[in-house]
């Protein structure tokens, strides 16, 4: 594999003006920039000769709403259930997040030079909004659907954006943090209607596991070596 | 003069060929196919945002539900990434395991391809033939894990217990008689190590059977070869990696070019076809299998010789054992603490990937130090494979865009997640 090194010099020389952050943790290198220079930085990654990153491997959006935020009390658990004692507030948040909500995360593989790279885009307003790549990768077009249906971030630009993964007709977007995992609808066949029908869903979403962030713990912390440009 | 016009019609959502539950909205000029448009999603079960509401070691059994047919290489893929987010290394013993199964995965991954490949094209006999050679390898699951496919046998820190000393063994019953049975058990007298030895003695042949069946076959050629080709450079453009990608022509393998466990100490190498059509595609496979084989025979003599512990020696993430458990308190504590809350993995993110049977399969796991993933993106090595079909099958028959999908090798358990 080359030199990881190399590859962020390289990187913080052509695009010394756009990259906002650049850090290499656990053997990889992450590169954030602002949306609007999305595709100007996209067509260096593919095109300069030293970088030729040829394959787009993966685009996932990240929903950073909770981003830190522990749920567990432990005082009020006491002889009570652990949905009880979850609080989702601001109150526990144990991390920081001064950044806005979604994220696009884009990860290129280049075959030639054998080389990752992984690439953030912070994107924000509702609903979130940035410049598509479909043109500059062919892969990226089912992926943007993707990040689309289950994150309602759209794609500027985008030929088709439908959604894909879930049913015709369904509202709201699943992997968003606030969207609750089982859902707002179920579906039944109605024997009286002869059809199917939606209706509110008739589970109450409980909590299995509380979430519990531990710092300063047994493991040790991943601290990447940050060189941020400006 | 009638006036004629193109033809829409659904491919699936339930057919025969359609290898699982997908829908392709088809438009026809005659029998020659101008555009196809996959609808996928029919079995999306939300794996990804499941795996944010439970603690890690929960998530490792959605990992064999996604690709039903290669369980274990994707649980690979997901605990690969937690044990990088963990700074933790399995012992070599359990590494060589890992490498054993993945491989006995591809070969079985790539079996149910052939024959599932060669009856939607037309062939009865290697369907027949490749589940025979896969009833053999179910059986390793099973005396490994006590699960055919559902394994769940890898874990962060190893895998879940060391190989078996004995091969379990069939009894008489009123379908088996004592002189059946004798025969079924004659391979399995020893471990499972020499069982599967015994195996790879066989397997070599076992293919070349398939390759007689096959592979110089006039009728098998005529619906392969030139058939969904993809150029070299297309093939990236479109995202392709695994066999997909090598039978364009790209010499493309992560065991090879980015290794992971101990692929680096393996001797084998990689395929590659020259046209990109679904013949090449089933040359690089088949030859794939050939070299499986040989890195299991590898991983088998290196397992005899080299006994060890499985699994990391690191008491907030392996579980006690029993035995400990009832004499240490210590011990006692962390198996409560284990399966209540789990551990917590130090904050930050991970992208890491196995050569998967079917292409690059990702895991992107993003933790912000809580006891369950924050975000969980699998890459799915199919997905980006059957979001090309529609400029794969454009022009050809739709005979063809049978043996075009089943040359992908998909199965949607991974693509709609």
């Amino acid at each position: 594999m080359a030199n990881i090194e190399t590859l962020a010099t390289h990187l913080r020389e052509h695009l010394a003006e756009t990259i906002t952050s650049s850090q290499i943790a656990l053997g990889e290198l992450t590169i954030e920039i602002p949306r609007e220079k999305l595709r100007e930085v996209c067509l260096l990654l593919r095109d300069d000769p030293a970088l030729r990153f040829e394959l787009l491997v993966d685009v996932s959006g990240v929903d950073y709403l909770e981003y830190g935020i522990s749920e567990w009390v432990t005082a009020k658990a006491t002889g009570s259930g652990f949905s009880r004692a979850s609080d989702t507030s601001e109150s526990l948040r144990v991390i920081p997040w001064d950044k806005p909500r979604f994220a696009v995360v884009y990860h290129f593989l280049s075959v030639t030079h054998n080389h990752r790279l992984r690439l953030r885009v912070f994107v924000e307003g509702e609903p979130p909004m940035v410049q598509t790549v479909t043109d500059l990768w062919p892969s990226a077009d089912w992926y943007e659907r993707e990040t689309f249906d289950l994150f309602g971030i759209i794609f500027d630009g985008h030929p088709d954006l439908r959604r894909l993964l879930t049913d015709y007709g369904f509202i709201g977007h699943p992997f968003r943090k606030d969207f609750p995992l089982s859902g707002n609808v179920e579906m039944r066949y109605d024997a009286t209607e002869k059809r199917v029908i939606y209706e509110p869903v008739s589970i109450e979403p409980r909590i299995l596991e509380p979430k519990v962030i531990r710092t300063g713990g047994y493991f040790e912390e991943i601290k990447p070596s940050v060189d941020n440009i400006k | 003069m009638a006036e004629i016009r193109n033809y829409t019609f659904n491919f699936g959502p339930q057919h025969p060929a359609a290898h699982g539950v997908l829908r392709l909205v088809l438009e026809v000029d005659g029998e020659t196919i101008v555009r196809a448009d996959p609808h996928i999603g029919l079995l999306h079960r939300a794996t990804e945002k499941l795996a944010e509401s439970k603690p890690y070691n929960h998530s490792i059994g959605y990992m064999d539900r996604l690709d039903y047919v290669s369980m274990m290489c994707n649980e690979h893929g997901y605990v690969l990434a937690i044990e990088k987010l963990l700074g933790l290394t399995p012992p070599p013993r359990a590494q060589y395991i890992r490498v054993m199964f993945d491989e006995i995965t591809r070969v079985l991954n790539h079996l149910l391809w052939l024959g599932a490949h060669a009856l939607d094209i037309g062939a009865m006999t290697v369907f027949l033939y490749c589940f025979r050679e896969r009833e053999e390898l179910m059986d390793c699951y099973e005396a490994v894990s006590g699960a055919r496919m559902h394994a769940t046998y890898y874990r962060p820190g190893g895998v879940y217990r060391d190989l078996p000393e004995k091969m379990p063994q069939y009894k008489t019953s009123k379908w088996h008689s004592e002189k059946e049975v004798a025969r079924l058990n004659a391979n399995r007298q020893g471990s499972l190590l020499d069982f599967i030895w015994d195996f790879t003695e066989r397997f070599p042949m076992r293919v070349d059977e398939y390759e007689t069946l096959l592979t110089d076959n006039r009728i098998w050629k005529q619906r392969t070869v030139g058939i969904g080709a993809v150029t070299a450079e297309r093939a990236m453009q479109l995202g392709f990696t695994g066999p997909m990608l090598r039978g364009s022509g790209v010499e493309w393998d992560l065991r090879k070019k980015q290794p992971y466990a101990v692929y680096d100490q393996l001797d084998f190498e990689i395929p590659i076809g020259v046209h990109g059509d679904c013949y090449d595609r089933y040359l690089v496979r088949v030859e794939e299998m050939r070299q499986s084989n040989k890195i299991i025979r590898q991983c088998v003599e290196w397992l005899r010789k080299n006994p060890g512990p499985v699994m990391a020696d690191n008491k907030k993430v392996v579980p006690p054992t029993r035995m400990a458990m009832k004499e240490d308190m210590e011990a006692l504590i962390h198996h409560f603490k284990l399966f209540t809350e789990g551990y917590c993995v130090p904050a930050g993110e991970a992208y890491t990937t196995i050569e998967h049977p079917k292409g690059e399969y990702g895991v992107y796991l993003v933790s912000d130090g809580a006891n369950k993933p924050y975000r969980l993106k699998i890459r799915a090595a199919s997905y980006p494979h059957l979001a090309a079909i529609g400029e794969m099958v454009k022009g050809h028959m739709i005979a063809d865009l049978v043996a075009v999908i089943s040359s992908i090798d998909i199965v949607f358990g991974e693509i709609d997640r």
